[in-house]
C-alpha cells in the first residue's frame, strides 16, 4: 500500500513554514522527528483536563492519568511484541535507558576482566556508560570491526566472544550511516557463550518492525522523540527475569513497597526502576505518536523511505565531488556524505540557507568518523513526511554548493 | 589607511548590496575567505589555534614597525571568510588602536542570524584573540 505523503504531511504543523525566506525542508529526521498534532492534541488534553499525579490519587484525575499512563505503557508492549506491559520501563530517553542497564546490571553482574562488546560504530551513549562501568569493575570493553562500507565484520565479532563475554551492546541501525546491522545472528551468537544483550534501537524502532520476542534480545532502549513523539522520554525494555534479578537504579517514591528506617523493600517491575513522579504527560501523548505509526503501518513507512534514499543517491552519484559515507546494503533512511574539499559544517550551513535542515558533524560517534579518517559528515535522513520533490531541491541545492569547489 | 570606522562603513555597504538573501550572503563570505593571505605551514599548529571555535581556526600575530600584522586561516570556508574580514578592519594598526575599536558591523550587519549561534561564539573567540596579541605587543611596547 502506498501512502498519501501530502495527506501525511498535514498533519505536521511545523512542516508548514519559511526558514530564510524558503519553504522548510526538514531532512533532520535521526535527530528527532516532527510530531503530529494528535501527540500535540494530547498534551494540551492532559494539561487542560487530567492533570494529576498517578498511582496513589484517591480521586477521578488521578485516575484517569494513570489509566491513560499505563495504556501508554500497553501501546509500547504492544509496539515492541514485548509479552508483557511490566518489561517496559519509562526513562528519559535512549542515553538513560543505556546508563540504567549499565549501572544496574553492569554493577551487580560484571566484575574484574569480564568483557563486554560494542561495535565501532556506537553512539557515545553506548560507548561512554560501558568506559565508566569498565573503569569502576576492571572490566575490559572490546570492539567489533567494520568494513570500508560501514558493516560489521560477523566473523571478528564471533572471535571476540568468549565466556568472558558478559554483554553485548550494540547499535541496531547507526544513526551517522544508517547500516541495519545483523542483530538476529549477534544475539544467538552472544546467548550462544551466555552473555546478554542490548540492542540499541534509538535509530531502528521508527523504520523497522521489531518483535522483541523472535529478536530474543534482553535489553531494548529507545527514545519517544525519534518516534514522533515527546522529547524527554524514553524506553527500557527488558526480559522480566533479567530485570528482576537487577537492582533498582534511583531511590525515591514510587520504586518501594514499604520504607522503614532499617529497611526498605522495592517494588516490582516496571515500578522498581521508576522513581519520583514520572513524565506523565510525555508518556500519555506518546500513545498518540505509537498510534499514527500504527495508522500507516511500519512496512509502508519502511518502503516510503526506502524509495527516498534510492532516490536521493540516484540524484546524487552523480554531482563532481559528492562523497557518500556509509554504503551498506541494509540500511535505514540515512544519507551521509561529504563535498570534496568542503567543511561538512559549511555544506550545512549552506543547506540550511536554502531552507534545507540537515545534521553536520561528528554524530556522536566520533571513533566511527576516525575509522573513516574523517571530521565529520553531512547527514540527510529521510521521514515519512518527506518527498521526492524535496530530494531534488536538496540534489539541486548540492551539486550548487559543490561547484564552489569541484569546478 | 582608512579608519578602523570607515572600513566597517565599507564593509556594512557591501552587506546592504546582498540584502535579506542568505544564500547570496553566505557564498559572498566563503569567497572572502579567498582574500586571506597564504598561512606559513610551519605555524599549523595546535598553539595557534583559537580555542572556543567549532572549526579549527589558526591564528598568528606579529609587529611590524610598531603595528600589529594578523595571518590567519581554518579548515572551513565561512571560518575563513569570516576572520578575513576582522583582519580587514583591525591588519597593520597600533595596538591600542585594535584594542579600543568596537567592532560594530559585526551587529550592524546581522551576522548573528547569518552564521547562527555556534559560530557567533566562535567569532567572539576569534575578536577576543586578536584582542589578545594586540595587548601583549602593548605591554612589551611600553615596558
Amino acid at each position: 500500500m502506498s501512502l498519501n505523503i501530502e495527506q501525511i504531511r498535514a498533519l505536521f504543523p511545523v512542516l508548514h513554514q519559511e526558514v530564510h525566506g524558503k519553504p522548510l525542508i526538514y531532512f533532520d529526521n535521526a535527530a528527532t522527528t516532527q510530531k503530529p498534532q494528535a501527540v500535540l492534541d494530547a498534551l494540551t488534553n492532559y494539561y487542560e483536563r487530567d492533570n494529576s499525579n498517578i498511582h496513589r490519587g484517591a480521586h477521578a484525575l488521578a485516575d484517569r492519568a494513570t489509566r491513560y499512563y499505563e495504556e501508554t505503557r500497553e501501546a509500547v508492549k504492544e509496539f515492541i511484541g514485548a509479552k508483557e506491559s511490566a518489561e517496559i520501563i519509562f526513562t528519559k530517553g535512549t542515553t538513560e535507558s543505556i546508563n540504567l542497564v549499565a549501572q544496574t546490571f553492569g554493577r551487580k553482574f560484571i566484575g574484574k576482566d569480564d568483557e563486554i562488546i560494542i561495535s565501532t560504530m556506537e553512539h557515545h551513549s553506548n560507548i561512554v556508560p560501558w568506559q565508566m562501568l569498565c573503569e569502576e569493575k576492571g572490566a575490559i570493553l572490546k570492539i567489533i570491526p567494520i568494513n570500508d562500507a560501514g558493516e560489521i565484520l560477523f566473523e571478528e565479532f564471533e572471535k571476540l566472544l568468549s565466556p568472558k563475554t558478559k554483554l553485548v551492546s550494540i547499535v541496531h541501525a547507526s544513526n551517522a550511516l544508517g547500516t541495519i546491522n545483523p542483530v538476529k545472528k549477534v544475539i544467538d551468537a552472544a546467548h550462544a557463550v551466555g552473555a546478554k544483550v542490548l540492542l540499541d534501537g534509538a535509530q531502528s524502532t521508527s523504520h523497522l518492525e521489531i518483535n522483541i520476542q523472535d529478536l530474543n534480545c534482553d535489553f531494548l532502549a529507545f527514545s519517544a522523540h525519534k518516534l514522533y513523539g515527546p522529547t524527554g522520554l524514553g524506553v527500557l525494555y527488558g526480559k522480566r527475569e533479567v530485570l528482576e534479578s537487577m537492582p533498582p537504579f534511583m531511590g525515591g517514591g514510587e520504586m518501594i513497597k514499604e520504607v522503614t528506617f532499617e529497611k526498605t523493600t522495592y517494588n516490582d517491575i516496571p515500578f522498581k526502576f521508576e522513581a519520583g513522579t514520572p513524565n506523565i504527560a510525555d508518556v500519555i501523548a506518546f500513545k498518540a505518536s505509537l498510534d499514527f505509526i500504527k495508522s500507516l503501518g511500519k512496512p509502508a513507512i519502511k518502503a516510503h523511505e526506502d524509495s527516498l534514499l534510492a532516490y536521493s543517491k540516484e540524484l546524487l552519484t552523480g554531482i563532481k565531488g559528492f562523497i557518500p559515507v556509509g554504503t551498506a546494503s541494509e540500511k535505514v533512511s540515512v544519507l551521509s556524505f561529504n563535498i570534496n574539499d568542503m567543511h561538512p559544517f559549511d555544506v550545512g550551513q549552506m543547506l540550511d540557507a536554502k531552507g534545507i535542515a540537515v545534521r553536520t558533524g561528528h554524530h556522536c560517534t566520533q571513533p566511527l568518523m576516525k575509522r573513516f579518517g574523517i571530521e565529520g559528515t553531512v547527514r540527510a535522513s529521510f521521514s515519512v513526511y518527506n518527498t521526492k520533490s524535496e530530494i531534488e531541491k536538496m540534489a539541486e541545492g548540492i551539486a550548487q554548493i559543490a561547484r564552489f569547489k569541484n569546478k | 589607511m582608512s579608519s578602523i570606522k570607515d572600513i566597517q562603513e565599507e564593509i556594512v555597504s557591501e552587506f546592504e548590496i546582498l540584502g535579506d538573501d542568505k544564500e547570496s550572503t553566505i557564498f559572498y563570505i566563503m569567497e572572502l575567505g579567498g582574500n586571506l593571505e597564504a598561512f606559513p605551514e610551519n605555524e599549523r599548529k595546535e598553539e595557534n589555534i583559537i580555542k572556543g571555535c567549532q572549526s579549527k581556526v589558526w591564528l598568528i600575530a606579529d609587529e611590524v614597525d610598531g603595528k600589529v600584522h594578523y595571518q590567519a586561516d581554518s579548515n572551513t570556508d565561512i571560518t575563513k571568510g569570516l576572520i578575513s574580514l576582522l583582519i580587514r578592519v583591525l591588519n597593520d594598526r597600533r595596538p591600542e588602536e585594535i584594542l579600543k575599536a568596537d567592532l560594530d558591523f559585526i551587529q550592524r550587519i546581522g551576522m548573528g542570524s547569518i552564521i547562527g549561534s555556534q559560530r557567533s561564539n566562535g567569532l567572539a573567540s576569534m575578536i577576543k584573540q586578536m584582542k589578545l596579541y594586540a595587548l601583549a605587543f602593548q605591554t612589551k611596547q611600553n615596558a
